[in-house]
């Protein structure tokens, strides 16, 4: 690929007059200019001009050409996770726009940063139930962040300024814009492009109340027992190292959703675990006994809060959040700090003093053993003859250093995966943590290895969410991606099944799931693979997934009946949290 | 404690605005009792008015919400105390009826009411003002046929508001100036509010 400088291929430099260009060319000039170079796409009929184009400028641009629509969006999404760039998104009218609707609900969920373009009929057609007409607009109002429907090309530079500067400011989010295939094919002058900054009716980022940063601070050097629980504001903000200033400067335990996980590295001594449903004892047991809990970009998701009106009662509550909406929405806050919290953060540092709250923190090792004794040893270190996931995390974390991309699906292993790898760099794990996603993992890792390909990617999948998006081995196989795929087989829709035997007397509904042949399968997409059953042959198989170059996928049999503890069942308060 | 609230919502004039602030609603399983959407006094800025009934802490919920949407530039709530407003009522009588048995005049004095079209076999009567009188009307035409009826939505004035010219100006800067960033009523936590 050629490094990019918004020259395309049809741009004559001598001839200094504005040129009539189509719009589909326009497109992909503002494209160069937003400094996009990767695209997940899949044509059809009604974006064919677009990719018609992208012929001319496939050396500018990275295409790849997925499997199924969704997993464009997914691929988007990964990308922009791991890369803090804005994902974007080809695909075609009807039945490609709709196949995106997943990706986006994701995407918006998950604040990512994506523009997704989907073909459109022709303007004069809009309406009529033409062929792969589908009102995508109010289909994805809900699941965008903004979206917008070209039918004149003339609209093309303004609306795509608009599109990467929503998508990228403020709380991030899915853009979509649909183009009618007439504003394609038509030529209009092009009379060059201005990226946007400013939108009268837009504002990223709220004023900053110096009251509140001010009240804050004085909170915070009254307490006793305080506690911080962050979440991705802290990765979109880039302020990871702020964020280390503050909790540093006041000696505050700092506990991470899922989504906020990587933030801070795994070994960091303030670094007190993992929140919510398969959170870590100690902090989900402690957020009822703190006296101030300081919430850093995350949104008080049920999965992390469990039962409302039992959770924090004690504490005052500080709430920094650059979306003013989530202020108050489900846990009230005493001070709301609005803002980035890139710029908050520091503000806040200044004013508070430092201390250490060595006898609060002592109480965060007591249970932490607790922990270790009842559930994390009997994970990491099984005396059982079957595997347990999490000794497979275990050895990817000798193996890798907390250096690698850890891309997960959904369900146990999901929460196997957060709860036990490590990390020791920013950016580092992606999952789907609001929507939930099955089928997300694999093409997000996808995703995930093009946005940082100079990092080994893992993809931890179970072997449900595996076949929900399998068809993506096929992406893998044709663009030759580089990432290690590692199946945690547990014959179950585990998660489900789970639940089923803890709360339904074990009525097994429709959770055991037969599988096809996962490494005959690899070898069909030929990617390299292998499957291991026993513990002995456990590590040197992952050495040497990790070790391939080129794809690989490994498939680790793992229990079948295995649960993922603590656990806080649902309808229970975060201190009610089980070990068993 | 649920009560009518009156939502002012200034927007970009742009296709499509209705569906994503009613989706809002909607969503949450809110009915919207009144919706009117016109254009504002500013150029290029439509200006809805919605009537909800709900408690105000799912009405500041509702607000930060919409304004969160990138066509939105600025919604407000109050309640019925805080705004002056009115609601337009049509009603079509037969002429035959009424004439015979009631006296328009005396109507017209009563119930504030204004005849707008006088036909040969029906008159449409007019009224501007609260939904109870115009209710009270409806009962009182009821004995002499009332053929058809419909009701405006809610419009509504903002008591102590300054209007949207001047407001609009500092949205068009990209950092308002400070002087701008006042307290909404009843809100202690307002972003900042123009
Ligand atoms: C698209 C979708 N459908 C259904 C679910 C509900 N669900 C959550 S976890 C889970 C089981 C996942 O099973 P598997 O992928 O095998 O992973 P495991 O839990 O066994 O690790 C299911 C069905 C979901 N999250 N997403």
């Amino acid at each position: 690929m050629d490094t990019l400088t918004a020259k395309s291929p049809e741009d004559k430099t001598t001839d200094k007059k504005a040129e009539k260009i189509s719009g589909s060319q326009a497109i992909l000039d503002i494209l160069i200019r937003e400094g996009v170079d990767t695209i997940f796409g899949y044509p059809g009929g009604a974006i064919m001009p677009v990719y018609d184009a992208l012929y001319n400028y496939h050396k500018y641009f990275n295409h790849i050409l997925v499997r199924h629509e969704q997993c464009a969006a997914h691929a988007a999404q990964g990308y922009a996770r791991v890369s803090g760039k804005t994902g974007v998104v080809f695909s075609t009218s009807g039945p490609g726009a709709t196949n995106l609707v997943t990706g986006l609900a994701d995407a918006m969920i998950d604040s990512t940063p994506m523009v997704c373009f989907t073909g459109q009929v022709f303007a004069h057609l809009l309406g009529t139930d033409a062929f792969q007409e589908t009102d995508v607009i109010n289909v994805t109002s809900p699941v965008t962040k903004w979206n917008y429907q070209i039918t004149n090309a003339e609209e093309i530079p303004e609306v795509l300024a608009k599109a990467f500067f929503i998508a990228k400011s403020g709380r991030p989010g899915p853009v979509l814009i649909d183009v009618t295939k007439n504003a394609q094919t038509q030529l209009f002058d092009f009379k060059g492009y201005e990226p946007c900054e400013h939108i009268r009716s837009y504002r990223p980022k709220p004023l900053i109340r110096k009251k509140f940063v001010e009240d804050a601070a004085a909170m915070i050097n009254e307490a006793k027992k305080p506690l911080v629980i962050f979440g991705q504001g802290i990765i979109l903000g880039k302020a990871e190292k702020e964020f280390r200033e503050f909790i540093e400067k006041g000696g505050l335990p700092a506990a991470w959703t899922i989504l906020g996980l990587s933030a801070l590295p795994s070994d960091h001594p303030l670094n007190v675990g993992m929140l919510g449903m398969h959170g870590n004892y100690a902090p989900n047991v402690l957020t009822n006994d703190c006296d101030v809990l300081i919430a850093v970009g995350m949104r008080f998701d049920d999965r992390v809060t469990g039962r409302l009106d039992k959770y924090a009662k004690q504490a005052r509550v500080i709430h920094l959040d650059i979306d003013p909406s989530e202020i108050d929405k489900n846990v009230k806050a005493d001070v709301p700090v609005w803002g980035d919290c890139k710029d908050t953060l520091p503000m806040l540092t200044k004013l508070i003093h430092k201390k250490e709250h060595a006898a609060w923190l002592k109480k965060f090792r007591e249970l932490q053993k607790q922990e270790f004794e009842k559930c994390i040893n009997v994970e990491l270190n099984p005396t059982t003859e079957v595997l347990t996931m999490g000794e497979v995390v275990k050895v990817i974390n000798e193996l890798t250093d907390g250096k690698s991309v850890i891309v997960s699906d959904v369900g146990q292993h999901q929460m196997v995966a957060c709860r036990y790898a490590k990390f020791n760099q920013s950016m580092s794990n992606v999952t789907s943590g609001g929507l939930g996603t099955m089928g997300f993992g694999l093409p997000a890792a996808i995703g995930a290895k093009l946005g940082a390909p100079n990092r080994t990617v893992i993809a931890i999948l179970g072997d449900g969410g595996f076949q929900m998006t399998l068809q993506e081995l096929g992406t893998i196989m044709q663009n030759k991606i580089d990432l290690k795929i590692l199946i945690l087989n547990n014959h179950f829709l585990g998660m489900v099944r789970q639940w089923q035997d803890l709360f339904m007397e074990k009525r097994y509904s429709f959770t055991d799931i037969e599988s096809p042949d996962f490494v005959a399968l690899a070898s069909a997409y030929n990617i390299d693979s292998k499957r291991v059953e026993s513990r002995e042959f456990l590590k040197a198989a992952v050495q040497e997934m990790l070790k391939h170059k080129g794809p690989y996928l490994l498939e680790v049999k793992v229990g079948k009946e295995n649960n993922v503890f603590p656990m806080v069942p649902q309808g229970c308060s975060v201190s009610e949290i089980r070990l068993s | 404690m649920k009560k009518d609230f009156t939502i002012t919502v200034y927007t970009e004039d742009r296709v499509g605005m209705v569906s994503r602030i009613s989706n809002i609603f909607s969503r949450r399983k809110i009915n919207i009792e009144y919706l009117n959407t016109a254009p504002s006094e500013v150029e290029g800025i439509h200006r809805f008015t919605i009537v909800i009934n709900e408690s105000l802490e799912v009405v500041r919920k509702l607000l930060r919400i919409i304004e969160k949407q990138v066509d939105v530039l600025k919604a407000y709530s109050n309640t019925d105390e805080e705004i002056i407003w009115q609601e337009v009522a049509l009603y079509k009588v037969s002429s035959e009826t009424i004439t015979e048995k009631v006296k328009v005049e005396r109507l017209l004095n009563e119930y504030g009411a204004r005849a707008v079209a006088i036909r040969k076999d029906y008159i449409v009567f007019e009224t501007t003002g609260h939904s109870e009188e115009s209710k009270k009307l409806i009962k009182f035409f009821e004995p002499y046929g009332l053929i058809e009826f419909v009701r405006g939505a809610r419009v509504a004035i903002i008591k102590n508001s300054h209007g949207f010219h001047e407001k609009v100006k500092e949205f068009e800067k990209k950092q308002p100036t400070e002087n701008f960033e006042t307290t909404e009523v009843e809100d202690d936590k307002a972003v900042f509010s123009l």
